[in-house]
């Protein structure tokens, strides 16, 4: 078997009622349909007659059993709910390859105007120039920034950008003749939407080893492109946190052989205004507008995921894509022959872009750069406190905007990196990246992005350190009890995935199960 | 009845032309809990070291190789209701499935239960 | 910078502590030539003022939906969405959370998504619901493909009257897959799906209220499929609609996708939106997207947790369900907060009040000399014929401050037989008002 052993034991815990209802502001609070019923509402809406003429005998008959609350209801069980979660603005976020940055508060306020939020996509395109001008701006940024001929702009999250740059790969092979090219090249460091993505377009994944210094082996590369390689996806920096010193080498290599390089751009925040990836070699790359472009991460998305292209690429983008047309923009849905399709309904997420231009503007092309090298700088900098400690896996390379320690530090200890990222959470800090990559052992990956002030960064490392010492001394019991202090102690996954419960049913609802 | 391991952690509880496929206490030990075990059916015909079933523990999914070539003859329903049988009796009721041996000079490439004990360690 | 917190001595200071002269030779692993030197095409910063000055003349060029009669629908709604979803969405808390990786401190994002779920899971009439994906056009996709790994059928079957856009999306997914067949565009409400099932079929996707506004009968869907021993899939664009209409699990059907994007989120100009996915409990190891489930934590404490992960991208790699790794998380909340806020009385009367307003749009249309509308059924959309091409007549509207509809031509492009053809859609918000405007403005296009 292939024995991954990264499955961690969270067997605990032996089942009780919530009673309590919390102390001094943390709350414990009850489900929506513990509190509210179907007769409650925070709407005051009219009782209108309707005639069953017009709805075909199609109307409902289940029963809807939706609870309800008033306004004043709603808003204690929302705020309260959220003073269990933390945030970007409540603290920090040393979370590798998500660049977890400030999420400006102009962007908001931008994204709401009415000539942006109030605005329907099949609304007439000359009543929407303004919304089309917000697209075209943004363009020009991100082809700019990357030195690229064009730029898809719809996909609606980093994986779904992913998937249409190799759609993009795997059209322009057919459309030379090359369609029988069925293996795609993948670091094993990869994040897993790469091989995920290129699986899903029916493609054969073959893996590349990472050398001895954390870059990927060049020579395998180079051995792996034989005439059945569609694409290669890299991603650069990599995931190790290191700039690929050969990615221009890399590039050449792949066109020769007849494929084409995808780059996945969620490391973008380290070289953008600094280094143009168009200038590297790339065909495709997506931009987390999430990551990169500040637009908040809301609990777990919406994203954006716009794709630059290469020359050799732009004519496989997918439809809708913008146009002059005399005196002002059009939106090109359809292209004769329909080959290019589309990945989604509508233009794509314009929320998220009004929100990245205004960020864009904000920070100007020597913010942007500026951010970049802070980021750089954030992160050399705590490699530089924590390496005497911390184990550094690639000491050869400076970290770009990530650094990634392994859990060889922590050998003879009984502490893993899971039991640290929990002890760290009971010292006020979201827990880095843990597992990922899956190169090293026990990963432990820390991007602090520019955001991050020298106090917080001190502070951060003050504490690693304090926690590094205490493990080392044997105090496991500091790690393996973590976290204490926060609202829920270490929750049962084993439980959840053998007996998913995944929506709330009454007492009486529920069929009686064995245990 | 014989008992013959793989490298791979896999053990063939082999009776007459049939064997009994599961992992060994060492493997269920490192993986973690067990929450899931992805069976093949029942008639398929399976070559030595090919995939054949997953077993996933909260955080990671591990694919288990056919230690020998052979069709799958039966497979055991209880894990799906109760998949954590794998990690309290691995040998025992935590059996994955029954394999019918096509080629028993394959056995000769496994090891014992002496030559494994070095590796489980 | 106003979001650079650094100051050059810091900066200098953190330099010391590295051991290195510049930041530029911590981008020594970079080669030379790819190091950007020449200024960019592109401004230096601005201020906050001048960036909203610059963002408010961009937006002032658009048309707002509120800003005269309206009657836009084909896939996106314009509703009232409570001033308290805004407000609470906007809590650092909820806007700047990262996904809920770990547990212990994400518990509002893991109760919220739970509530979530069970609030897709009643709407729809189905065991299980995720805790959402991109948009309804790529659960579409996405459910079809889940459908192909149930059945390991091949075949899929697409009404003529799924949104068109939906449609694209699938056959992008499917790419020149022989075994997808899209029915031609339905604007009568007309279809021969069912007698196109056959033991090869996978699975039939069928829309209610369908893209011109139709309902179409699930019940009789669901039979046909599963006589034939395959799937049914109904999306829902409208999930106000299921206020009022009959649930499509009570009905049969074995995966609903819906757009959420009516509930709690603006139009947006066509993103971000919430795709919902619920399904039958025997399908979840195959759904995709995000799971919250219940659990204890080490004091006995019910807490919730990210489950069934294994299905997902970062564990399972190539043998993923699907790619995807983000849900619509924000947009999921103020969805899951405004059906709160509605609760299920608000709900029913939220979705009679727009069928109610859909009526009095239908009868003024119908004495309108020269319109002939298509529907004998409808929830809040209807399409009619004109004696003259649609978009000519939206785009005459337009100009006088009316935004009539959707001329179906835009969005099926290969068929002349829809080029008279215009979708509208009315809500709560349509006004006797609005009404009357447009019915004077076909007139007067009309004459």
């Amino acid at each position: 078997m292939s024995m991954n052993r990264e499955g961690r034991p969270t067997h605990t815990g032996t089942g009780a009622d919530i009673n309590a209802t919390g102390a001094a502001l943390l709350p414990n609070e009850p489900l929506l349909f513990e509190i509210g019923d179907t007769h409650h509402s925070g709407v005051d809406l009219p009782d209108v007659e309707i005639s069953p003429d017009r709805l075909g005998g199609f109307e409902r008959k289940s029963a809807l059993d939706l609870a309800g609350l008033t306004e004043p209801e709603a808003m204690r069980h929302y705020v309260r709910l959220s003073r269990l979660n933390h945030s970007i603005d409540g603290g920090f976020y040393p979370l590798g390859s998500c660049t977890m940055k400030h999420n400006p508060r102009l962007n908001e306020k931008m994204a709401r105007l009415p000539g942006f939020a109030d605005i329907h996509p099949l609304q007439p395109v000359s009543t929407v120039q303004g919304a089309l001008e917000v697209m075209q701006q943004l363009s020009h940024w991100l082809m700019t920034l990357t030195n690229t001929a064009a730029v898809a702009l719809s996909p609606k999250a980093g994986a779904h950008g992913e998937l249409l740059g190799m759609m993009a790969i795997k059209a322009a092979q057919e459309a030379r003749g090359e369609g029988h090219r069925k293996v795609v090249l993948v670091p094993e460091s990869a994040h897993g939407t790469n091989p995920a993505t290129a699986a899903f377009l029916g493609y054969i994944v073959k893996t590349i080893p990472a050398r001895e210094d954390g870059t990927v082996d060049v020579s395998a590369v180079k051995e792996a492109l034989t005439s059945d390689v569609a694409a290669i996806m890299l991603t650069n920096p990599n995931t190790c946190g290191l700039f690929e010193p050969q990615v221009i080498e890399i590039a050449q290599a792949v066109h020769e052989a007849g494929a084409y390089f995808y780059c996945d751009g969620a490391n973008f925040n380290a070289i953008m205004g600094v280094v143009r990836p168009g200038d590297l070699g790339i065909d495709a790359m997506h931009i987390n507008l999430h990551k990169t472009f500040s637009t908040p991460h809301g609990g777990g998305g919406p994203g954006a995921g716009p794709v630059v292209l290469s020359e050799a690429l732009a004519p496989f983008a997918p439809v809708p894509f913008l146009r002059k047309d005399g005196s002002g923009l059009e939106l090109v849905e359809h292209v004769e022959g329909e080959a290019l399709g589309r990945i989604t309904a509508f233009h794509g997420q314009m929320g998220m872009y009004v929100r990245a231009l205004t960020y864009m503007l904000s920070h100007g092309a020597d913010g942007l750069a500026q951010a970049a090298k802070d980021a750089v700088l954030n992160a050399n900098y705590i490699k530089a406190r924590l390496a005497g400690v911390f184990s550094l896996p690639f000491p050869n390379y400076p970290a770009m905007h990530e650094v990634l320690f392994d859990d060889s530090f922590l050998d003879g200890t009984g502490v893993t990196t899971l039991d640290f990222a929990k002890a760290l959470i009971d010292e006020g800090f979201h827990p880095m990246t843990m597992y990922f990559p899956l190169v090293v052992h026990g990963a432990m990956l820390i991007e602090p992005t520019e955001s991050e002030s020298k106090q917080t960064l001190d502070q951060f490392c003050d504490v690693m350190l304090d926690l590094a010492d205490d493990a080392r001394a044997g105090n496991s019991e500091r790690f393996t009890a973590a976290p204490l202090k926060a609202p829920k102690r270490r929750l049962d996954e084993t439980r959840a995935a053998r007996q998913p419960v995944l929506k709330w049913e009454r007492r009486e609802d529920i069929p009686q199960a064995a245990e | 009845m014989t008992i013959k391991f793989t490298q791979d952690h896999e053990y063939i509880a082999v009776e007459g032309p049939t064997g009994t496929v599961g992992i060994t206490a060492y493997a269920q030990d490192q993986l973690g809990d067990i929450v899931f075990v992805e069976l093949p059916s029942i008639g398929k015909a399976l070559k030595k070291g090919e995939e054949a079933a997953v077993v996933e523990s909260v955080k990671a999914a591990s694919d288990i190789y056919a230690p020998v070539s052979g069709t799958v003859t039966a497979v055991n329903d209880e894990l799906s209701g109760d998949p954590g049988l794998v990690n309290r009796d691995p040998t025992g009721t935590g059996w994955m499935f029954k394999i019918s041996i096509s080629d028993p000079a394959e056995l000769d490439g496994l090891m014992d239960e002496v030559a494994y004990a070095e590796i489980a360690k | 910078m106003r979001y650079l917190p650094h100051s050059e001595a810091e900066r200098a200071e953190m330099l010391g502590v590295i051991g290195a002269d510049s930041i530029e030779a911590l981008f020594s692993a970079v080669p030379e030539n790819a190091l950007q030197k020449a200024p960019l095409d592109l401004p230096s910063h601005a201020a906050e003022f001048m960036v909203e000055a610059h963002m408010r003349a961009l937006a002032a060029r658009n048309h707002a939906a509120s800003d005269g009669p309206f009657f836009v629908g084909a896939g996106a709604y314009r509703h009232h969405v409570p001033a308290s979803v805004d407000h609470l969405i906007q809590r650092s808390e909820w806007l700047t959370a990262y996904t809920p990786y770990q547990p212990e401190i994400s518990q509002g994002t893991l109760q919220m998504l739970f509530e979530f779920q069970t609030q897709v899971a009643r709407i729809t009439g189905m065991d299980v619901a995720n805790a959402s994906l991109y948009d309804g056009s790529t659960g579409t996709a996405e459910a079809v493909l889940m459908a192909r790994r149930l059945t390991k059928r091949r075949k899929i079957i697409l009404s003529g009257g799924l949104h068109p856009h939906y449609r694209d999306v699938v056959r992008a997914y499917l790419k020149d897959d022989p075994h997808l067949i899209c029915l031609s565009p339905s604007p009568e409400g007309q279809g021969d799906i069912l007698d196109r099932i056959d033991e090869d079929t996978a699975a039939i996707v069928v829309q209610t209220p369908d893209f011109y506004g139709h309902l179409r009968n699930v019940k009789v869907a669901a039979d046909a499929a599963h006589a034939k021993g395959a799937l049914l899939i109904v999306v829902v664009t409208e999930v106000v609609s299921l206020g009022l209409l009959e649930a499509p699990g009570a009905l049969g059907a074995d995966i609903v996708v819906a757009e959420g994007q009516s509930i709690g989120n603006s139009l947006n100009f066509g993103g971000p939106y919430v795709g919902l996915m619920a399904t039958k409990k025997e399908y979840i190891r195959q759904m995709p997207g995000r799971l919250c489930g219940e659990t204890v934590d080490a004091n006995g404490e019910r807490g919730f947790v990210l489950t069934l992960s294994t299905r997902e991208q970062h564990i399972r790699r190539e043998k993923a369900t699907s790619n995807i790794c983000t849900n619509s998380g924000l947009c999921a909340l103020a969805f899951s907060i405004h059906m709160a806020l509605l609760g299920e009385a608000g709900f029913v009367r939220l979705a009679r009040l727009n069928h109610a307003r859909a009526c009095v749009l239908a009868d003024a249309l119908e004495r309108v000399k020269g319109i002939e509308l298509l529907n004998k059924t409808f929830f809040n959309e209807m399409t009619i014929r004109l004696p003259k091409p649609g978009a000519e007549v939206i785009e005459t509207l337009a100009a006088r401050g009316i935004l009539a509809g959707v001329p179906a031509s835009r969005l099926v492009s290969d068929d002349p037989a829809v080029e008279s053809l215009i979708i509208l859609a009315a809500t709560e918000l349509t006004s006797d008002a609005d009404i009357a405007a447009l019915v004077s403005g076909l007139e007067e296009v009309l004459a």
